[in-house]
């Protein structure tokens, strides 16, 4: 407990000397993807995908359909793991650590790389049972610390107000865009350093999706978040630095303004502009 | 025309109506069937006196319950040797339960309609229930008390219901010295002659173990000397009391009262006092043990050793069939071998019942239990032990048989979670087993339900196999008692299903016992529901609880 709270409290501290230091200062690397190349099976989807993810930024991966940014996103955390014909060779280093080595546990990598998914998947039980399962699992049951926890991790999400009344009904009954941002509590309630999201809103209505967009903005200050999104405005809008990847290949990468505005690349300004995609 | 008709798919509309009504006109006649003839038997018929006059011209007079009627055309009744009048179209006979077997032989008799010169239901009609030779049909004559007459004619009624009663507490209390103390004391003997046994075997057989087991033999002696005083005085006030009744052709015959179940007069009765007894009658039908070659009494016991085995079968089953559905679903490599694991799983599903009773007998039976019994049980040898069909090898037999069903169940229920949810809870950072153990067997318990569910309505109704492996046709005790270790898993049991068939086919007076093979079909399926809404009411809960993702 005392190493998490140490945690949290570094990470405030953090931040605060961030404000103070001002947004040109070169940023801290956190995720580092060095040579990445994926199979399935015989066929390759990523091809040698090198990049770098700066500590507490949004990065977004945008692209055409089966462009491989899921498949990318989803080695961070190594849930291509749960595929059986998926092979990986390279490395991606987390804080400088790889996380594809052998010494490493898989479970702790995800409590650190927390990942909410393009489909809302709350677990059928209450509300407050979904934010506390990932606690629960590291056998934390103190009934105090769980009731803090999950009050600040709904904050967190922006659905306390709405919510604090319904803690212990069924999270099913809830409405998609309320889904989500319960499965966003549920991934911050373990305070994981980075936050992977894969197509956060497109399952969601203008009105949700905005209130997602809202709560990454404000969770950015404490996480470093990788998204992906089909949708360039949101890409716009949400992110500190954009990735475009075409056919498994990384073609681009560069702060969000520079890439929207001035692409090096003929492809990446042809997909942005809308020619093909 | 027609090809327009064939091709609206009117006709093939009405074919699966038809095909649906069929099943549901069936369904409702089997049930009906075993209601109507199982729930009638309980009550109180009317008791008719029948002037009778033979073909060769004697008369005489027939006492009964008229049980069923039947018509003969003049035609079939002339091939079958009955001589029919000119103007006769039809014959028509009466069965007719005449009782008093120990006098006549029989129990029921046959008559014509048309030898019948006249019949009544006399009010003092009396049908006594009796522990041997069947019912008594006839008239009250006096009550006896040590041979003395204490009561005759009209006073003899209400005496006789109060004696009677008397003897009815009496002879509970007999029942229970005999099967509740005595049996207890005979327990402890022969656990005591199994130790000593067991002593004397290691070589352990010194003066000390000698002096305790003599000490601990007394004890049980003495007590058994109470029981055995106790129990002679209760026979001998039981033994006290008769009554004298006349049949119909004027015998009398003294009845003594510790034989008497229970003493009515039907026809005197009002609706009330019908209701009442039938009400008494279900309840000891279902609450007492079989008398008279199971033809007569309750069928508690094998209500008791059917459900008793179910639960222990599904005890068993459950488990079994979901850990390896686990295996099968979520740690197997899918593929080749797993394929023919799960043809040979729905295969097993199809063997005959019967062939898992010839395998739980050769196997279970024989070579495990003989050899639990050598292993565990020298002392009690020759006698057999485990090594002889018992509800616990019955139990495992029927979970063998229904595991294919729990496992083909459990298996389609984890198939049907979305993998979004593995996904969630293996992203929060669980590992495989806390995600199936956290979330997915919860979610998949509503199938384990329906596969259990599956699992009790086929094993509930098995029979074939288990006449090999466990059930009889009487057994004594109860698989549960007081007696330490109470659940006695390696004692035989009777079991509903194979009940019907040993009183139906096997007794020795099928007449008697056909209604209470309705009665007791009716009771089996009751069971089977009873079981069934149980597991279904668990399995909709959780439903409910863990309802999936829509889509």
């Amino acid at each position: 407990m005392s190493e998490q709270q140490a945690r949290s409290h570094a990470i405030d501290m953090s931040s605060v000397l961030r404000a103070k230091s001002g947004r040109n200062e070169p940023n801290e690397t956190c995720i580092k993807v060095e040579n990445l190349n994926l199979f399935y099976g015989e066929k390759q989807a990523l091809h040698g995908i090198n990049m770098e993810m700066p500590k507490k930024k949004v990065t977004a991966y945008i692209g055409p359909s089966g462009c491989g940014k899921s498949t990318l996103l989803r080695c961070i955390n190594r849930m291509n793991d749960l595929v059986d014909s998926a092979k990986i060779d390279g490395k991606i280093l987390l804080n400088g650590e790889n996380i594809y080595d052998k010494a490493v546990n898989v479970a702790a990598l995800r409590r650190r790389v927390g990942m909410v998914f393009q489909k809302p998947n709350p677990f059928p039980k209450s509300i407050f049972e979904n934010v506390a399962y990932g606690l629960r699992i590291q056998g934390i049951n103190d009934k105090r610390i769980l009731e803090e926890t999950v009050e600040n991790s709904l904050r967190g999400a922006a659905l306390w107000d709405e919510m604090k009344d319904r803690l212990n009904d069924n999270a099913l009954g809830m409405s998609g865009g309320q889904q989500q941002r319960l499965v966003i509590a549920r991934a911050i309630a373990i305070e994981p350093e980075v936050l992977l999201l894969d197509e956060p809103a497109s399952a969601l209505d203008p009105i949700s999706t905005l209130k997602i967009e809202e709560l990454i903005n404000e969770l950015k200050e404490k996480y470093t978040i990788v998204i992906v999104t089909h949708n360039m405005q949101q890409a716009a809008r949400v992110s500190d630095y954009t990735a475009f990847m075409y056919m498994g290949e990384l073609i681009e990468m560069g702060t969000t303004s520079e890439l929207f505005t001035n692409p090096v690349k003929k492809q990446t300004e042809d997909y942005i502009t809308g020619r093909y995609g | 025309m027609i090809k327009l008709w064939f091709k609206s798919g009117a006709p093939w509309i009405w074919l699966n109506a038809a095909a649906v009504s069929t099943c549901m006109i069936m369904v409702v006649g089997v049930l009906g069937l075993v209601t109507v003839r199982g729930v009638g038997h309980f009550w109180p018929s009317q008791v008719t006196q029948y002037s009778y006059q033979e073909e060769d011209g004697s008369s005489k007079i027939i006492i009964g319950e008229q049980v069923e009627t039947s018509v003969t055309p003049a035609e079939m009744a002339k091939a079958t040797g009955h001589k029919m009048a000119a103007d006769e179209e039809t014959l028509v006979q009466y069965l007719i339960k005449t009782g008093n077997r120990d006098l006549t032989g029989a129990d029921f008799t046959w008559i014509e309609k048309r030898n019948v010169k006249e019949y009544s239901d006399p009010l003092d009609m009396m049908v006594v229930e009796r522990r041997e030779w069947g019912n008594f049909y006839g008239r009250l004559v006096e009550v006896k008390e040590n041979g003395q007459t204490i009561a005759s004619e009209k006073e003899a009624w209400p005496v006789l219901q109060e004696k009677i009663a008397k003897t009815l507490i009496l002879f509970k209390e007999i029942a229970h010295l005999e099967k509740k103390e005595i049996a207890a004391v005979n327990y402890g003997l022969e656990r005591l002659r199994l130790k000593q046994r067991k002593l004397e075997l290691e070589d352990h057989w010194d003066a000390t173990a000698k002096q305790q087991i003599a000490a601990e033999k007394a004890a049980y002696d003495v007590d058994y000397k109470q029981y055995q005083t106790q129990l002679a005085t209760l026979y001998q006030n039981i033994r006290r009391d008769s009554l004298v009744a006349k049949t119909e052709s004027g015998a009398t015959l003294e009845i003594p009262l510790f034989k008497v179940v229970r003493a009515f007069q039907p026809n005197a009765m009002s609706l009330l006092d019908k209701i009442i007894h039938y009400g008494v009658k279900v309840v000891e039908f279902l609450s007492d043990d079989p008398r008279e070659a199971n033809t007569e009494g309750g069928i508690f016991p094998a209500i008791f050793g059917t459900v008793m085995m179910v639960m222990m079968m599904s005890v068993i089953v459950t488990p079994f069939g979901v850990i390896a559905a686990v295996y099968l679903r979520e740690y197997a490599k899918q593929g080749f071998t797993t394929r023919l694991i799960r043809i040979a799983v729905n295969n097993l599903a199809g063997v005959p019942s019967v062939v898992y009773g010839v395998f739980g007998l050769g196997f279970f039976v024989y070579i495990l239990g003989g050899n639990i019994d050598q292993l565990f049980f020298p002392e009690s040898a020759p006698a057999p032990v485990f090594g002889t069909p018992g509800l616990l090898w019955a139990s495992i037999t029927l979970a063998l048989l229904t595991l294919p069903v729990v496992i083909v169940s459990t298996e389609e229920g984890l198939a049907r979670i979305p993998s979004s949810i593995r996904e969630g809870s293996l992203a929060l950072g669980a590992t495989k087993l806390e995600t199936l153990w956290l979330t997915v067997l919860p979610m998949a318990s509503p199938a384990m339900m329906t596969g259990l569910i599956l699992a009790v309505a086929r094993a509930a109704g098995e029979v074939a196999p288990l006449m090999l492996v466990g059930v009889v046709k009487l057994a004594p005790t109860l698989p549960l008692d007081g007696n330490f270790p109470f659940l006695h898993l390696d004692r035989k049991f009777m079991h509903l299903g194979f009940h019907i068939y040993d009183v139906g086919f096997q007794s020795p007076n099928v007449e008697a016992a056909r209604p209470l093979v309705y009665a007791t079909a009716l009771l089996l399926v009751l069971v089977i529901i009873g079981l069934n809404l149980a597991a279904i009411v668990i399995r909709n809960n959780l439903r409910e609880k863990y309802r999936a993702l829509e889509g």
